[in-house]
């Protein structure tokens, strides 16, 4: 670990045990799929088989009469929704494309599109229930590529969108190309001309999938008062409950979401899906319905993230990069908003380069509305930019990582957006993977290579809002609305440890539900951490300053006579008076009452972060299968709260990017049908694919948050594509520029040359 | 369609309920008899998440019916603790880390405990081969393979007393 200065914490930095741990391992915590409430009955939905289809009526009358059933519901049901965006966290979302993206009315988009669903005693009525709705289409041609999709002879997925131009201007025709922008500095034309080397290369990227084990699930009980009820998992409890209210047009206060654990998400949890139906089923068949997905729904019916095609034209100029020149092309899936706009504001935070220039476009295509997926819009765009890189470097003869640290972004560099950089940990981390022994051992053999990239994601900033409760034995109850997704009740309750000074083991950090608490934010964008995590740090000095007015009150002086340090609070105006915390806590009936804090609070300052990884891969020309041979990830995190699960989330974020790399795709017939909707066809990582993931932290604290933490989930993911690439290029001496590289791409490229 | 009568063994106690002829012990277990430690990832057999042990056998309970049950022996993650104590690989999951989400957990460990009890020196190249039926997507599974070489010792320990 490499920390640059902090300061000697109690609790941050160390180890403890996770509070939901036990429920955890002993199978009794309750996930989406587990909550069964008196009467529930159950939900299927009927898909669409066609990718791009007009519908022109839907006949349920048969369906009706199937036994067991006991409500039907389409597209009819919901009511008009607003043509307005609303931001979600993670992403926007325009209410009336989320209410046809949940049930399509008009028209198809996708295959797997939802259009009606049947609520049955069973699930096997339901399932016989939903084939017996008979829908009639017209089945039109489908676009499932972003190229072609972008052509102006393309068929339209919405003949009256119009590309959306900077300034708020429209294109004249319409076009499945939904918004187009651009970011300039300096003179890119200029300083590609007076650069020494100039490559330029064209980069795809497949469509591919979170993956979370836990498929979407949700159970909803219309109530005979008019409220609701919602047992799911998702990332975010309010933003559930938002966009339920928005699209079933009801007051947010009379839903009620009562968040599940969450098995995995990554983005693809934030938005909704079955939530609205399964309520509508509910009031419809006056019982609690409960609505799960199967993995072929979850992967033809939620959303994954983009497929690419992204073209840079990048110069060297004194051993540096110089001018950079980028055309990123986004698949949006059926509805606009993919991530583009991210990949362009993170593809160059590496450097600190003059000549910028980058054209975006942002596409409709006949396959699933994307959605979040850690880092979004980074990774493929960093696999084209790293690609570059080192092939500038190698080129010019210069050590890749080298290349890199002459070249580096640091504070006070200007991103791509004219903002500066505030305090980055780029150049720690270049350094420290420079001198790692990794990277300083050789790497020998034939087919074997090594590759290095670099990676940048923000992190989220945004709302939390966390209650802490005193109780007279001195124990804690920490209150907060951010789902845990892999340890933040933990690493929220050590911020509160340290803010308090009392024992981890005193705090009981609860996840509540959206009537018990403040509005909170998605978990995602790496934000909980760091934003609740302040949220818990003015919490924690609220109630400090509670307890010394508590303690003044006691000793008959101003709360200003009063300082607490260390678990004691002293009354500095006569040094015998003293109250350990837990004293204190016991005398809340004596001196005023229950003591609590509270913060409610828009985060600023959640300082973005960078990561450069080192892998050395060994390439079998005979089958085409690249194996990991070793990979170290360094990383600046700020300061790392509980380094285990710092370590757990960087380690995660590799091996998601390695699948990405190597293996995951959608693949996708001429008709727009994917034709590997399983686990056993999309193929993810499993333990024997990949080695061990040398997690490396550096800690070079957030000068925005009080305790110095910087977002990690995302960062880890950004730099694999291009590592992995970089080192079967390194290996095999040929430049491979379409991902997955998986065996048969190699074995055809191999062969066939270049 | 008629019910079928089950009688078997979980977790050591004696259970009898009725089933269709399609559903699977999977669904059995978490819609009929309120077991729901045992996860669906994929209700194929390619994620492992409900795995449960049956007759000494580790399986995927979604790819066995439930009426192949009767007469039975069967394990599942809720059988794994001995009342209050933790097994070793229950304890050394929750020290090591080695789950974020949890959703696989229970898999793992169940398959986990069917790995060391008949192999108890495992090395982590097995553990890593044993364990590929089981699908994490959070963890990259470093933690996971270091909490089943922790368990190893105990377990090691407990067989010989
Ligand atoms: S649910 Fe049985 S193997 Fe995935
Ligand atoms: S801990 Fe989430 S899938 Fe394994």
């Amino acid at each position: 670990m490499t920390t640059i200065e902090r300061p000697a914490y109690k609790v941050i930095g160390s180890r403890p045990v996770r509070p939901d741990g036990v429920e955890k391992v002993t199978g009794k915590a309750q996930y989406a799929a587990d909550p069964r409430p008196q009467g529930v009955v159950f939900g299927k939905i009927l898909r669409s088989p066609h990718a791009h289809a007009r519908i022109v009526s839907i006949d349920t009358s048969e369906a009706e009469r199937h036994p067991g059933v006991l409500g039907i519901v389409t597209a009819a049901d919901f009511p008009q929704a607003e043509d307005k965006v609303q931001d979600l966290g993670e992403g926007a979302v325009n209410l009336r494309e989320l209410s046809d993206n949940i049930l399509a009315s008009e028209k198809v988009l996708y295959r797997g599109h939802a259009i009606a669903a049947v609520a049955a005693a069973s699930p096997h009525e339901a399932e016989a229930a939903a084939q017996k709705i008979r829908v009639e289409y017209e089945v039109l041609t489908p676009v499932t590529n972003v190229l072609d999709a972008m052509r102006e002879d393309a068929p339209l997925l919405n003949e009256t969108r119009h590309t959306k131009m900077m300034g708020g201007q429209h294109s004249e025709r319409p076009s499945n190309i939904a918004a187009y922008n651009q970011f300039k500095a300096g003179d890119a034309d200029a300083g590609l001309a007076e650069s020494d080397l100039v490559v330029e290369r064209e980069f795809t990227t497949s469509m591919v999938h979170q993956g979370y084990i836990e498929p979407q699930s949700s159970t909803a009980s219309w109530n005979a008062d008019g409220t609701i009820t919602i047992w799911t998992s998702t990332q975010g409890a309010f933003v559930v409950r938002a966009q339920v209210a928005e699209v079933l047009r009801i007051p947010v206060a009379r839903i009620k979401v009562i968040p599940m654990e969450i098995g995995g998400g990554f983005g693809g949890k934030i938005p909704i899906y079955l939530d609205p139906v399964a309520a509508l089923l509910s009031k419809k068949s006056g019982r609690p319905v409960k609505l799960s997905m199967n993995r072929t729904e979850v992967f033809e019916g939620t959303g994954p993230t983009s497929g690419t095609v992204i073209s840079v034209k990048a110069g060297a100029k004194d051993g540096k990069l110089h001018a950079v020149q980028a055309t990123l092309r986004y698949e949006a899936g059926a509805y606009p908003g993919s991530p583009v706009g991210a990949g362009a504001m993170t593809m160059l935070a590496p450097y600190d380069l003059e000549h910028v220039e980058i054209h975006t476009f942002d596409v409709v295509v006949n396959k699933p509305k994307t959605s979040a997926y850690r880092a979004p819009g980074s990774p493929a765009a960093a696999f084209a930019m790293e690609s570059v890189v080192d092939e500038l470097a190698r080129t010019l003869k210069i050590d890749p990582l080298q290349f890199r640290l002459n070249s580096a972004s640091k504070e006070g560099t200007k991103q791509v957006t004219g903002v500066p950089f505030a305090r980055i940990g780029n150049e720690e981390v270049l350094n420290t993977a420079m001198t790692h022994p990794h990277y300083t051992a050789p790497i020998e053999g034939p087919y074997r290579g090594r590759g290095v990239a670099s990676g940048y994601w923000f992190n989220g900033g945004m709302q939390s809002s966390v209650v802490v409760a005193v109780n007279p034995d001195g124990t804690v109850n920490l209150v907060e609305g951010s789902t845990d997704i892999g340890g933040t009740r933990a690493s929220l309750a050590m911020q509160l440890a340290e803010t308090l000074s009392i024992p981890y083991d005193a705090i009981r950090p609860i996840v509540a539900d959206t009537d018990s608490i403040g509005h909170n934010d998605v978990t995602g964008g790496s934000r909980t951490t760091v934003a609740s995590g302040m949220a818990v740090y003015q919490a924690g000095q609220d109630v400090i300053r509670e307890m010394s007015s508590r303690a003044a009150r006691l000793w008959s002086v101003t709360p200003e006579d009063v300082s607490y340090e260390d678990g004691v609070f002293h009354c500095l105006k006569d040094s015998t008076k003293e109250l350990t915390f837990k004293e204190l806590a016991a005398q809340g009936a004596r001196t005023g009452g229950p003591i609590a804090g509270r913060a409610s609070l828009v985060a600023r300052g959640a300082g973005g972060a960078f990561g450069t990884h080192i892998v050395d891969v060994e390439v079998d020309p005979g089958t085409g299968k690249t194996t990991i041979l070793r990979y170290t990830a360094v990383q600046d995190v700020g300061t790392a709260i509980h380094p285990s699960y710092v370590e757990g989330q960087i380690q995660g974020g590799v091996v998601q990017g390695i699948g990405w790399a190597l293996n995951e795709e959608f693949v996708y017939d001429e008709n727009g049908r994917m034709l590997n909707s399983s686990f056993l066809d999309y193929r993810m990582p499993t333990a024997l694919d990949v080695p061990l993931i040398d997690a490396v932290i550096v800690e070079v604290p957030n000068p925005g948050h009080p305790y110095g933490v910087r977002g990690v989930g995302e960062v880890p993911i950004v730099p694999p594509l291009a590592a992995i690439a970089n080192a079967v290029a390194d290996a095999t001496g040929h430049r491979f520029t379409q991902l997955p590289l998986s065996p048969r791409r190699l074995i055809e490229e191999l062969d066939g040359g270049d | 369609m008629s019910k079928h009568h089950v009688i078997t063994r979980i977790n050591g106690e004696q259970v009898e309920f009725l089933t269709d002829p399609g559903t699977s012990l999977l669904s059995a277990l978490r819609d009929q008899l309120g077991l729901t430690g045992s996860k669906e990832g994929c209700n194929n057999g390619n994620c492992g998440a409900c795995n449960v042990v049956l007759n000494g056998e580790l399986v995927n309970s979604c790819c066995v019916l439930a009426v192949e049950i009767n007469g039975a022996e069967l394990t599942t993650i809720e059988g794994v603790a001995d009342g209050d104590n933790l097994h070793p690989l229950q304890q050394s999951f929750i020290n090591d880390a080695a789950l974020q989400c949890g959703i696989c957990t229970p898999g793992f460990i169940v398959a986990a405990k069917a790995l060391l009890e008949r192999e108890p020196d495992a090395d982590e190249a097995r553990i890593r081969h044993w364990l590929a039926g089981n699908l994490c997507r959070c963890t990259g599974y470093d933690k996971i393979v270091q909490a089943v070489l922790d368990a190893a010792p105990e377990m090691r320990a407990a067989a010989r007393a």
